[in-house]
């Protein structure tokens, strides 16, 4: 077991120097930066000075080695928006869209596991067809079109909730939300093809024996071993996630990482788009680790197995 | 060559009202926009571009609108109906050609890895890693910023997504079918390799290939419309369903129809060929046929 932890970290690992590879010859290659922050009327000699204090005068390789150095101080570059620390910049935000991912998140798997779980009790029902058309439906909707209708209805029809910004915890919900309503589709479809892969193993035939009532062998047996499978989804739901954030933190003018990607894109802003680019891999790795290791944890069968 | 001499079934009598109402619907939804999308500047009503001060913001037929803007007018005056015709083509033309891209890489490094493995498997490992590392979205929008408007480059970029699973199931199919007998009776006749791979063992993985396009095309079409939509896509004058939606959210409190309009059209759009794809995965998965 601790050579298949081992082996996903190097993968891990190395998933990280390439994307930080990609990312740098991507952007470096793309166009001059220079033509970004000086403005129209700088002399030669304001390009070359600023272009040498950028260092976008060295070679491709002497530029992506002065980089890595520096990624691995803990010095990500300055933004060109106001010439602070990139990294510091973007750690700011980092809170706000933690908060809107955790929310999501749980909301998700409150909305997909149960109503997956109502699918598979009820299947072939009315009521199971209804929410599989459902998930299929939320899953096809753009998330922007998704966030327009909660702006008319909440706040422009009800009133009830502010449509944008990130003062109070109001401003959450909305967003939140939009971002946990996308995710639950997949989990509920996910959940429910378990649960009924579940409802066919021997031990829920025993279960099913006890004079329990029908809810309860769902709810105690079923649920949970039909929900632990999720942990390998982990990573696809938290990539969704977080492209979608890009789009709900701009709509809701929520104050987090991904509107501040896309503003970092339109103003072109290198150091800032790198940081968020490297910040969200390393994420997005640590959380793949960690639903590997914790699936081991709760699973034994699993342990057992790669252990054999 | 297929050795399957019988009619196919679609030809045998009431086939199509044997696949139940949703796949029958999602047909005839994709019907109407492959329609739509080909004959779009005939068939629209206004220029799409044309301004029209007068009509400025004018409502839609039901919510105080007339019949000659169906659909309303935005904040230019500009026709929403002709605006959204005009955009399904460009949102379908720009996914269909994105969506082949990827499948075209997918499937061919699929079939290579199927016959010499070690290079496309070790490929398809590290694009599968740098995947779960970081999300399509945030590739995206990196690159597109700095390279800007260029309507080639986004639709190359589009055309990235989602080759790999192409691959992954390529190359389990079509390994099983190197396996298979017609192959070695291929080889004894002395049919080419190349013959081989493109000519029987591609006509063989097919099925697997159309449903995977089924499953990632409405998932490109959401990508071009989410990426367009924060302006970094399609950009204006073209018109595309995610940049309409885009430009109509600033007026959506006081002229609603300008986003939602061509917003519904996406929604439409993508769950049709979400149901599509969800009836051929049933119908082309052989543990579920049945009579």
């Amino acid at each position: 077991m601790i050579r298949v932890l081992l082996t996903n970290l190097a993968r891990g690992l190395l998933a990280i120097v390439l994307t930080v590879t990609f990312v740098f010859v991507i952007l470096r290659v793309a166009g001059d930066p220079l033509t970004m922050i000086l403005p129209l009327e700088a002399s030669q000699e304001q390009v070359a000075a600023t272009r040498a204090e950028w260092g976008l005068d060295q070679p491709l390789y002497v530029q992506y080695a002065s980089y890595v150095t520096k990624l691995l101080t803990g010095d990500f570059g300055r933004s060109n928006a106001d010439g602070r620390p990139a990294l510091s910049v973007v750690l700011e935000k980092t809170p706000a869209t933690m908060v809107l991912m955790a929310t999501g998140m749980t909301l998700a798997l409150v909305l997909g596991i149960g109503t997956g779980m109502l699918a598979a009790f009820y299947r072939g029902s009315v009521i199971d067809r209804a929410i599989m058309g459902g998930a299929v439906l939320v899953h096809a909707m753009p998330g922007f079109l998704l966030c327009i209708f909660a702006v008319l209805l909440f706040a422009v029809q009800l009133g009830w909730l502010p449509s944008g910004g990130g003062s109070t915890p109001l401003h959450l919900i909305m967003p939140a939300l939009v971002i946990g309503l996308s995710a639950a589709g997949v989990i509920a479809r996910f959940v429910r093809s378990s649960a009924l892969e579940v409802l066919g193993q021997n031990y829920i035939r025993v279960a099913s024996i006890k004079p329990l009532p029908r809810w309860y062998l769902f709810a105690f047996h079923v649920m949970p071993n039909a929900s632990l499978p999720l942990l390998t989804l982990v990573g696809f739901l938290l990539g969704g996630m977080i492209g979608g954030a890009a789009i709900v933190e701009s709509v809701f003018a929520w104050p987090g990482i991904g509107r501040f990607l896309v503003t970092a894109v339109a103003k072109r802003d290198l150091a800032t788009v790198q940081t968020i680019v490297i910040l969200v891999s390393v994420t997005m790795v640590t959380a793949n680790l960690v639903a590997d290791l914790l699936y081991t944890v709760v699973d034994p069968r699993l342990r057992n197995r790669r252990e054999a | 060559m297929t050795l399957a001499t019988a009619a196919p079934p679609w030809r045998r009598p009431g086939w199509l009202a044997r696949q139940g109402w949703p796949a029958i619907a999602a047909m005839a939804v994709i019907a109407l926009y492959i329609v739509v999308a080909l004959t779009a500047p005939w068939l629209a009503p206004y220029d799409f571009a044309a301004i029209d001060l007068v009509a400025r913001n004018a409502p839609p037929v039901g919510f105080g609108g007339t019949w000659a803007h169906p659909m309303g007018t935005d904040d230019l005056g500009r026709d929403v109906l002709s605006r959204t015709m005009i955009s399904v083509r460009t949102s379908l033309a720009v996914a269909l050609v994105a969506s082949l891209v990827s499948l075209i890489i997918g499937v061919g490094l699929g079939l290579l890895s199927a016959r010499r493995r070690g290079f496309a498997d070790g490929a398809i490992r590290v694009a599968v890693d740098v995947n779960a590392a970081l999300p399509f979205m945030i590739l995206a929008l990196s690159v597109l910023a700095f390279f800007g408007n260029n309507m080639v480059l986004f639709v190359c970029l589009l055309g990235l997504y989602g080759w790999e699973r192409y691959t992954r199931l390529v190359r389990a199919v079509a390994m099983a079918e190197y396996q298979k007998g017609y192959v070695a009776a291929l080889r004894r006749i002395g049919a080419s390799e190349r013959r081989i791979a493109f000519g029987h063992v591609l006509r063989n993985v097919l099925p697997v290939i159309i449903v995977n396009w089924t499953v990632s095309l409405p998932e490109v079409i959401l990508l071009e419309s989410s990426l367009s939509f924060l302006g970094l896509g399609i950009q204006p004058p073209n018109a595309s369903l995610g940049n309409m939606v885009g430009l109509g959210r600033d007026s959506v409190v006081t002229a609603w129809w300008i986003a939602t309009m061509p917003g519904i059209t996406i929604l439409i759009l993508t769950f049709a060929v979400s149901v599509l794809g969800d009836w051929l995965r049933d119908y082309t998965d052989p543990s579920l046929s049945q009579g």
